[in-house]
């Protein structure tokens, strides 16, 4: 019998998901021996035209991380779409827009505009933007066109599965593969469209070992300003923590390393909007009843978009800023 | 015991029982004067002297502290007794001329004046020692004693001063026989409590229909707990009840139902400076007037002015506080028609003159119009407008001390009232501390700190906390009738939910389903009803549904969506959103 066939792709993203998915380290191994992997760019050399020239249907899995961000992204989902049985969005920025997705608070003019002739840290004489086409002795190279709007891969293709995370965690990577190899090795059935897979169903919090107490906020503080007591709830110490409104499953690495909880894994299962959620929480807890003074502590929370939805903005109610 | 003869009577009495209290018990009246049976007898007076006839010998004793020790008999108005009782009569006479007692048990001896004589005719005190010793051995204060000898002797506090030593307790005063010792404050007026309604005693039934009616100490007020000494009120206790060491405990009762009738407060007219309230006397409010008039307060009940005599007219102020801008906008209902009452006491108690000064007459009730036209037919002056300020009447015009000034919008003319006597109905106004009850309850108070029942018409006894209701003016101003119509029904309420044992829930009430509960506890201190708790060992919070009032509070806030209010989930309120949109 053939080897059950596996594609891992990498679209608008830093990279990160595919170092996490060798740091699952010798189950590595389980996987090319398990599987026969017949497109992974970031690995292997392969062309999209290899690609292009499979039968539909033929890959079992695909891993897809990063958002849709550019003509070539969109190309390759919707090939990998076609091709796969089983597509899997493969972290924050495949399944909610990730960090990619806070250009949605700008104009792609304008990022252009600040990213090759605004920065101050450039040096382009020539003031040159990269077009789409451009005309060379040889004759007229193309680059894919980048989109105004990032989305996530759900937003353009269907998609069968989310694995989320920033990235995802290894160990879960791993018992997703265990559960993968587990399904196709003894024709055991899928589970439902839509479920997210490497995370569990509770928020941060379940895994936080933080004490915790009722809250009450006089004040946003941000962690550098403050030498966090190390047991006490964070957002008790006035550190915005995405954790409550954050879907479990992290095992809480960064609130046990001291950081708050900035939120990778996305939505809890119940919540439609991660930042709207967590806003709402926060709002709840602020402890004034004065509108003045409310407003006072409102104004300490620094960058709320870029903290309330640093993963998920394309996935959200905003979507992206009317600019 | 022992077997003794008083005037012919046997009595057996105990031994060492004085022969006062033998003929006391024999209902045989000997005179006394500085006798006083809280303090040990000093006989001084010696207005008590009777003769005692033992083993045929007889000699004159004081009734007062003679100890009955063997079967005597007793004479106590044989020819020798009073013939000596005058003599020391007359012999008081000459010394405390100006003592009014004294003079009147002269002129029942029969005796006119005294042959001795008088070298102080304002002098009023018998050197009886009564003060010096209820102010050393009964309060413990030592403040006053006697100073000189002889002829100079006298009663006095040391170097004619105020001593430091004194609780200004008033006991030496209570005690003096003669009327020697009064209390004065500063301004040698007489000592009144507010509203010279008479003395504040220490112990004291708090008012007629107490329950339980009972005397309850103050301890402020009290001699014992300045001084340690005292105790008088537990020696004549018969029944023992006095106690020095109760504390005020706090008790703990389970109960299935509150209701909350915690009333009002009056209305302080002191900060509204121009209508003179502390400032000028005779200056009172509705329920300063009121307390006057009961049968049971100092006054008997009669209308009288702080110089004890009767008014020559009386001015009546409605809304003082209520339906005004600058202090509370809502009619406090009940002042119209008990300034009408007023009005009519005034009438039936003394022959003053009434004038009423009203902003709208609100006479609304079964009865209350037919009141207010007897009223207007007993003569009361009916003025419509505001007083507006009272000043004292220094030109003397008219039968008035003070002149109450107001606009009487029905003639278009300013006026100037000379009355001697002001009543200002002021408003009634929340407790004070009525926002910190409806916090402690989870119920709502309004703006004005009225509580707020959970519905204006169709829910006017409950709240929007199940099993607590509301009765009288805690929930907003009403009169007795409307008091007692909301009390049956918040009483009835509260049986029928006890009665029943359960209660109905409306089937809207948030829900926290434990399995995606994080224990994040970001609910846990929203809940205006108290109605969340935090499971330590499960490490989840819990709603109770019984206490929840699907205000919606905490599923906006849980950020798990852990929490969901039943009737109202995303899901429903997305499809709504859908419905309206497509």
């Amino acid at each position: 019998m053939a080897k059950p066939k596996l594609a891992i792709y990498w679209a608008a993203a830093c990279g990160g998901c595919d170092i996490a998915i060798l740091d699952i380290e010798a189950k590595i191994l389980d996987v090319a021996d398990f599987f026969d992997v017949v497109f992974w760019p970031c690995a292997m050399d392969f062309k999209y035209a290899d690609v292009e020239a499979m039968e539909d249907k033929s890959i079992t899995l695909t891993l897809f991380n990063g958002a849709i961000r550019s003509d070539e992204n969109f190309h390759i989902a919707k090939l990998l779409r076609q091709k796969s049985v089983v597509l899997c969005a493969f972290g924050s920025c495949a399944a909610d827009g990730g960090i990619p997705s806070l250009a949605n608070l700008f104009t792609l003019d304008s990022i252009l505009d600040y990213v090759y002739l605004q920065a101050p840290s450039l040096d382009n004489p020539g003031k040159t933007i990269p077009q789409p086409t451009t005309k060379v002795p040889e004759g007229e190279i193309t680059i894919p066109r980048l989109w105004n709007t990032v989305r996530t891969l759900e937003q353009v293709v269907d998609v069968d599965y989310l694995i989320p995370g920033c990235p995802p965690q290894s160990d879960q990577i791993a018992a997703v593969v265990d559960a993968v190899i587990d399904i196709l090795k003894n024709g055991k059935p899928l589970p439902p469209k839509g479920t997210v897979l490497g995370a569990t169903e509770k928020s941060c919090c379940d895994e936080c070992p933080r004490e915790r107490n009722i809250k009450k906020i006089t004040k946003f503080i941000r962690p550098y300003e403050i030498i966090a007591e190390p047991n006490l709830c964070l957002m008790e110490q006035g550190i915005v923590c995405l954790g409550p409104a954050t879907r479990s499953g992290c095992g809480a690495k960064c609130v046990k390393a001291g950081m708050p909880c900035r939120g990778c894994y996305g939505k809890p299962i119940n919540v439609r909007d991660q930042g709207a959620k967590m806003i709402s929480a926060l709002a709840s807890v602020i402890d004034s009843t004065d509108p003045e003074e409310i407003d006072k502590i409102i104004a300490t929370v620094a960058d709320p978009v870029g903290t309330f939805y640093r993963f998920t903005l394309a996935d959200s109610f905003l979507r992206r800023a009317q600019v | 015991m022992i077997s003794i003869e008083i005037d012919g009577k046997q009595i057996e009495v105990e031994e060492e029982t004085t022969i006062l209290n033998a003929a006391n018990a024999l209902d045989i009246k000997i005179p006394t004067l500085c006798y006083n049976e809280l303090i040990e007898p000093y006989a001084v007076c010696r207005i008590c002297v009777v003769e005692v006839i033992r083993r045929k010998r007889t000699r004159l004793v004081t009734a007062c502290n003679y100890p009955l020790r063997e079967s005597v008999k007793v004479r106590t108005n044989s020819e020798r007794v009073l013939k000596l009782r005058r003599m020391n009569l007359e012999l008081l006479m000459a010394r405390a001329p100006a003592a009014k007692i004294i003079q009147e048990m002269a002129a029942e001896m029969g005796l006119e004046t005294t042959r001795f004589p008088i070298e102080n005719p304002k002098e009023s005190c018998i050197l009886c020692g009564l003060c010096v010793q209820m102010c050393q051995d009964v309060v413990g204060a030592y403040a006053i004693g006697f100073a000189d000898r002889g002829s100079k002797r006298e009663v006095s506090t040391p170097y004619e001063r105020t001593p430091e030593t004194c609780i200004l307790c008033g006991a030496c005063a209570q005690v003096c026989p003669t009327g020697h010792i009064r209390m004065t404050d500063a301004e040698e007026r007489i000592i009144h409590s507010k509203l010279s309604l008479g003395p504040n005693a220490a112990i004291t039934i708090p008012f007629r229909q107490a329950i339980p009616n009972v005397p309850r100490i103050h301890a402020e007020h009290c001699i014992h707990f300045k001084t340690g000494e005292c105790m008088l009120c537990s020696k004549v206790c018969p029944k023992d009840c006095i106690h020095y060491d109760d504390k005020d405990e706090i008790e703990e009762f389970e109960i299935g139902a509150v209701i909350v009738a915690t009333g009002f407060d009056d209305f302080d007219p002191t900060p509204m400076k121009q209508l003179g309230y502390g400032r000028y006397p005779n200056i009172l409010t509705g329920a300063e007037f009121e307390q006057m008039n009961n049968a049971g307060s100092p006054t008997g009940g009669k209308i009288v002015m702080e110089n004890g005599e009767e008014p020559r007219s009386v001015a009546i102020l409605h809304c003082i506080g209520s339906r005004d801008e600058n202090y509370h906008k809502y009619c406090s209902r009940v002042c119209c028609m008990y300034a009408l009452k007023f009005a009519h006491l005034v009438k039936e108690k003394s022959n003053a003159e009434v004038y009423q000064l009203y902003v709208d007459m609100r006479a609304f009730g079964k009865g209350y119009e037919e009141f207010y036209q007897r009223i207007l037919d007993e003569g009361v002056n009916v003025i419509r407008g505001k007083g507006t300020e009272i000043v004292p009447n220094r030109s003397g015009a008219g039968d008035g001390a003070l002149l109450v000034r107001c606009e009487d919008t029905l003639i278009g003319k300013f006026r100037e009232i000379p009355v001697d006597m002001v009543v200002l109905c002021s408003a009634l106004e929340a407790r004070s501390d009525a926002t910190d009850l409806a916090r402690k309850l989870n119920i709502s108070a309004g703006a004005d700190g009225w509580f707020i029942e959970s519905h204006p018409k169709l829910g006017p006894v409950s709240t929007t906390t199940e099993g607590i209701y509301l009765a009288g003016v805690c929930q907003g101003p009403k009169d007795i009738p409307d008091t007692v119509a909301q009390g049956s029904a918040a009483a009835a309420q509260a049986m029928k939910m006890l009665a029943q044992g359960q209660i109905l829930m409306d089937a809207a009430y948030a829900e926290i389903a434990e399995e995606f509960c994080s224990g994040c506890r970001i609910c846990n201190g929203l809940c205006p009803y108290n109605a969340i708790s935090f499971d330590e060992t499960k490490k989840v919070s819990n709603v109770n549904s019984a206490m929840c009032k699907a205000c919606g509070t905490c599923v906006a806030a849980c950020p798990t969506g852990a929490i969901a209010a039943r009737h109202f989930t995303d899901e429903q309120i997305y499809a709504q959103i859908e419905g309206i949109l497509v």
